[in-house]
């Protein structure tokens, strides 16, 4: 019986999880994320990014509605759909109504499918999905939701980027495809064949592979492909480690052509790519910190690099999404309004930091912005990533990029309050 | 042609450094009878220091001090730790090292962060040896094949050849009798795990720059080791090594082909489905080999383990 | 839910003994019927969701573990099968509106379980010991790598999703609301627990015990210890199964993260920390571990670290487990001088505790200053601010260690007479 006792002073603890005082003159932001475990860094620099942008571009300036300030209140969802749950849970018990998010879209459609059912059976208690990460291309076709936004450019926008890249130059005539093997890889497999076929029917794509996530070793092998195949560009999503190996492995192996990538920059990988990667990993992306595109953008990211000289910022989109909810709820006036603040951000045009402007589609609530093709390089760059000498470089811009890309989303819509 | 020689050399890479580990678990495991899975954590914590010492010392002085390093710590927790559980049964000793895995990818972590550590090649070795083809092979990979070579010469030497060696092997067989020959059995026993975790240690060294130094790398290394010595015959130094070479040329051939399984049921007959998306077999359809290599090695084990539960070398039923 | 040891209550057949062997049940019947009275949070009732989840399935690992003296690497698969399984059940109810209530989808989850247990444990169960572990092992990282492979039925890395309101209304109940589904995990927590309870009294239950301890002496007295296994081995399949199947009705999805190596080195861990030795030891383990992981994780990003430690610990001065500790006192009980105990406890315990909070103090601080912006100086510890870059708080945390430490060693001996 001595069990039963630890039952409920366990649910003492818990219930104090639930109570935390839900009238604040803070307007909070739950931001839901690995904290601990492998992924614990992408989670820590992403809170620090949100962090910042919240003191930075809303507290220092007097807050939203007179006064009221942004607080950020992390949550580690240990990068488990079912932690992810429960901290929502707790997000909302708490009387939170917005929700950042970003690392691994399966954990994203998770929280949509939550969100969406929360929001139908609790009217009283909804919560905004801010996503700043998750690039799952369902995420804002078969799979949307009313409440999910999404600042992040998604693997269809991005790679529709890289095939205008390499179709601009015309002695490329042969690509390999390299990615792990899940959701995420397989989006950028199509959108890249797709893209490729449209824009130049001649070239060939020599190889396309599909790795086990994590789970490969030793990547010489698809190296030696790489070089074997005679490719002239690659085109790989991979992250993390599983970055490293391909592109390490098919500069050992010989390779000398560009490296189109999506994430491989910071968080190690820039130091340790180091000389062998110069000019050859591109990185594509929204918004560039070099060269900085206005004195604002330099002094914000001098700030932050003061601030936190071990992160980088890495998701420069977080400063949109920070200023664009902050206008939404001041034209709204109410933060409680769920409803009122997603209508307001529908639509929405900005002028970002980073330059150009961001719009927020209504039919699927993807932002539409500026795409850069970033390089790795020691030359001319501002802000160096990893504490090296390394950073990107934007080399090419696409402004507003696939602004009238089709979507198949229908989602519900809950009455124009 | 060429294809075929560079996996050649690449799993013999592969392969050796997977015996690297091997070698010391077998011995361990020939020794105590347990299956050490904190091994490929000292496996990492070389690469670890490795990295730690190159950056004021050098790559060579990483090579040279941080394997006997883990060897100390290694042989530390035999003594303090594993020693004590012992008394306790086998499982609690299994357990016991599974939770000394997790808890040294916790420190390593609470020390080194999460990130990718620049840990480099040095620069000597930093060029491509000679190519096959197109394809370049680094002169660093060819050094890692022959010191690891050499490791396997030495201790095959000192295990066959040298008054020590043979104590050792009494010992494994016969401890009682060895102890009352007068020799410290638990002092040898500590010894054979010091070395055993060295040598998983160098194999860290080696491998942190080529295949990444991440607090990971033990997790992704880990379980392999064990499928090797499974396979090869628990506490077979011969075994390992065969069973390394196997499973190293095999995910590398996997990696390297591009072998569809459409083909396979095309063979038996079948013909691909109308509408894809709509068939349950839509996801054998599109499988191809290398998205299943890194499990080849488990489904090899299972089948070794059912049809000759004690390896391919194993003498005694585990 | 019990306080029977394994051992006793053999033989009971006086009245007396029945109400004495039934009365845990009726407290921890009357306990979880209560709880949802006392905690009304969302939050913290999804946390008791987990914890009931955690126990059922900490139990049926017991059954192989501590019952059968089989160590399995590879649990998880079937409770992610069988939760897998559900939720193809669910959806199917939603497609075709099936007048079933949610109640009995546990069963389905159970015997799809139970039908790959069959399958595997026939050839697995063959030999124990190391051939045992080691092919669960590879079955543990076949499945998981087919759960990213075969998206048909594993749904890749974003899992599988349904929605559990669909099923035929239960006297007007449709599983809307937390507290609703709270009763639900209960009765079947209840129920599978006393089952559990029940097998491991009857012949096959008594007999893996035998199988466990002396396998060849088992095989003379003419029961086969092959099958002895086999039986055991389905028997944990199904409650893992019925396990699953109760993830899926509580958070509605299933992802590859339920099945998983991770998930499965985690039963064992909380099976362990419990105490193999009794039947209520996986409970105490399921209870302590799901409060650690919920609450810890919310206070610290070294979560993970201080609970590899506790294990490690447990392991090196506790094999027995919580649960061991625990009945070590049943003597001492018996005879009615546990009031001797109290002095050497308050000795050695308090000490050690403070010893070891003063280590945890250390790491935090150490943690703080090398990954807290620059310029943020204060923290938080144990409700207490201060500023983490002077040299006081230091030399506190490092003397309150060591000195807990010393007197705890000090006073060590004391209590083991």
């Amino acid at each position: 019986m001595r069990n039963t006792i630890g039952l409920a002073v366990s649910a003492v603890l818990a219930l104090s999880l639930g109570t935390t005082a839900a009238f604040a003159e803070t307007i909070k932001i739950a931001y839901i994320e690995p904290l601990s475990g492998p992924f614990a860094t992408n989670g820590n620099t992403g809170l620090a990014e949100w962090q910042y942008a919240a003191e930075r571009l809303v507290n220092e300036k007097g807050g939203v509605l007179d006064g009221m300030k942004f607080e950020i209140v992390p949550f580690d969802n240990k990068l488990d759909s079912k932690e992810a749950l429960i901290a929502l849970q707790v997000a909302i018990d708490q009387g939170i109504h917005y929700f950042a998010h970003g690392l691994s879209s399966g954990i994203g459609h998770a929280l949509t499918a939550a969100v969406t059912k929360n929001n139908a059976r609790n009217p009283e208690n909804r919560i905004l999905y801010l996503n700043y990460s998750a690039e799952d291309p369902a995420l804002v076709n078969d799979a949307c939701s009313f409440w999910h936004f999404r600042w992040d450019a998604d693997v269809d926008i991005r790679l529709d980027a890289i095939t205008d890249a390499i179709a601009q130059q015309q002695d490329i005539k042969k690509v390999f495809l390299i990615n792990q093997d899940y959701s995420f890889g397989k989006a950028i497999v199509a959108a890249a064949e797709r893209g490729l076929a449209a824009k130049r029917p001649d070239i060939e794509i020599v190889g396309n592979e599909l790795h086990p996530i994590g789970k490969v070793k030793d990547f010489t092998p698809y190296g030696r492909k790489i070089v074997a195949s005679g490719a002239q560009a690659v085109i790989t999503g991979n992250w993390g480690p599983d970055m490293i190996g391909v592109g390490k492995s098919a500069i050992d192996a010989g390779y000398d052509g560009p490296i189109y990538t999506i994430s491989a920059a910071s968080l190690g990988i820039t130091r340790t790519f180091g000389a062998a990667g110069k000019d050859k990993i591109h990185v594509v992306s929204e918004g560039h910190l070099n060269p900085p595109a206005s004195e604002r953008a330099k002094e914000y990211t001098a700030g932050f690099e003061a601030k936190y000289p071990d992160y980088d910022i890495i998701q420069p989109r977080i400063a949109n999404a920070v200023e664009m909810l902050a206008r939404a709820i001041e034209e709204v006036g109410s933060a409680e309004d769920v409803v009122s603040v997603a209508y307001k951000l529908e639509g929405m045009e900005h002028d970002s930091i980073w330059g150009g402007k961001v719009y927020i589609r209504p039919d699927n609530h993807q932002a539409i912005q500026d795409i850069h093709d970033q390089v790795h390089t020691d030359e001319g760059i501002t802000f160096p990533l990893d504490n090296s000498e390394y950073g990107t470089i934007s080399r090419n811009v696409i402004k507003m990029a696939s602004m009238d890309a089709p979507t198949t989303c229908k989602m519900e819509r809950p009455e124009r309050p | 042609m060429d294809l075929v020689a560079i996996n050649l050399i690449d799993g013999l890479f592969y392969g050796l450094l997977l015996f690297m580990l091997s070698a010391g678990l077998t011995l361990i495991f020939s020794m105590m009878g347990i299956l050490n899975f904190a091994h490929a954590s000292f496996y990492m914590l070389g690469a670890y220091f490795a990295y730690q010492i190159s950056l004021y010392l050098g790559f060579w002085a990483g090579l040279l001090i941080a394997p006997p390093l883990v060897g100390v710590l290694g042989a530390l927790i035999e003594r303090y730790g594993l020693r004590r559980v012992h008394q306790f049964g086998h499982v609690p000793e299994l357990v016991f090292t599974f939770g000394l895995a997790w808890l040294i990818e916790e420190v390593v972590k609470f020390i080194w962060g999460n990130n990718m550590m620049a840990y480099q090649e040095p620069e000597i070795l930093k060029f491509a040896l000679f190519h096959i083809g197109s394809n370049s092979i680094q002169a660093y990979k060819v050094f890692m094949i022959f010191t690891s070579m050499a490791i396997f010469i030495g201790l095959l030497f000192i295990l066959t050849r040298t008054r020590i060696g043979l104590i050792i092997q009494a010992a494994l067989s016969y401890p009682k009798t060895v102890e009352a020959l007068g020799h410290n059995v638990p002092l040898i026993f500590m010894g054979v795990f010091g070395v055993g975790t060295a040598l998983a240690g160098v194999a860290g060294v080696l491998a942190g720059p080529s295949l990444g130094t991440f607090p990971g790398m033990a997790v992704v290394l880990g379980s392999i080791v064990f499928v090797t010595i499974v396979i090869g015959g628990l506490g077979s130094l011969w075994g390992a090594l065969i069973a390394s070479l196997l499973i190293g040329w095999m995910t590398t051939a996997a990696a390297s082909s591009s072998f569809q399984f459409a083909t396979l049921l095309e063979f038996f007959g079948m013909t691909p489905p109308a509408d894809l998306d709509e068939s349950y077999l839509r996801d054998l359809w599109t499988l191809s080999l290398p998205q299943i290599g890194p499990i080849l090695p488990y489904i090899f084990m299972i089948l070794i383990l059912v049809l000759r539960p004690y390896g391919l070398f194993g003498k005694r039923d585990a | 839910m019990t306080g029977i040891p394994d051992s006793s209550s053999a033989v009971s057949p006086a009245n007396g003994n029945a109400l004495r062997s039934s009365l845990p049940w009726i407290v921890a019947v009357v306990v979880l019927l209560v709880l949802p009275q006392v905690f009304q949070a969302n939050s913290a009732i999804t946390i008791l969701n987990q914890m009931m989840i955690t126990i059922i399935f900490a139990l049926s690992y017991n059954m192989l573990l501590g019952q059968g003296g089989m160590l399995s690497f590879g649990h998880a698969v079937y409770m992610g099968v069988g939760g897998f399984f559900c939720m193809h059940v669910m959806n199917l109810v939603e497609a075709n509106e099936l007048p079933i209530w949610l109640h009995v989808l546990p069963i389905f989850g159970g015997l799809f379980s139970l039908g790959l247990a069959t399958i595997v444990g026939s050839f697995s169960t063959r030999k124990a010991g190391t051939v045992f572990a080691m092919i669960s092992l590879g079955i543990g990282e076949l499945v998981a790598a087919c759960s990213l492979i075969i998206i048909v039925f594993f749904g890749g890395e974003e899992g599988i999703s349904g929605d559990r309101t669909y099923f035929k209304p239960f006297f007007g109940v449709k599983f809307l609301q937390q507290n609703e589904v709270y009763y639900l995990i209960a009765f079947w927590t209840i129920v599978s627990a006393l089952l559990m309870y029940l097998f491991s009294r009857t012949p096959v239950g008594r007999m893996a015990n035998a199988v466990r301890d002396n396998p060849e002496r088992a095989e003379f007295l003419g029961y086969s210890a092959r099958w002895v296994r086999y039986f055991s081995f389905c028997g944990a399949g199904f409650f893992a199964g019925i396990a699953g199947a109760l993830v899926a009705i509580n958070f509605e999805i299933l992802t590859e993260t339920d099945l998983n190596l991770g998930k499965s080195g985690m039963i064992l861990l909380i099976t362990f920390l419990g105490g193999t030795g009794f039947f209520f030891g996986p409970i105490i383990g399921a209870i302590v571990f799901t409060l650690l992981q919920s609450v810890l994780s919310l206070q610290t990003e070294l979560w993970q670290l201080y609970v590899g430690a506790l294990f490690v610990a447990t392991v090196m001065f506790f094999p027995g487990g919580l649960a061991g500790l625990l009945m070590m006192h049943q003597p001492a009980m018996r005879l009615g001088n546990l009031g001797l105990l109290v002095v050497p406890y308050v000795n050695t315990l308090i000490p050690a505790a403070i010893g070891a909070l003063g280590l945890a103090g250390l790491m935090e601080m150490l943690f703080h200053v090398r990954h807290a912006a620059v310029g943020d100086i204060e923290m938080r510890l144990f409700w207490i601010t201060f500023d983490s870059h002077t040299i006081l708080p230091w030399v506190i945390a490092i003397a309150t260690m060591i000195t807990g430490f010393w007197l705890a060693y000090r006073n060590a001996p004391k209590l083991r007479e």
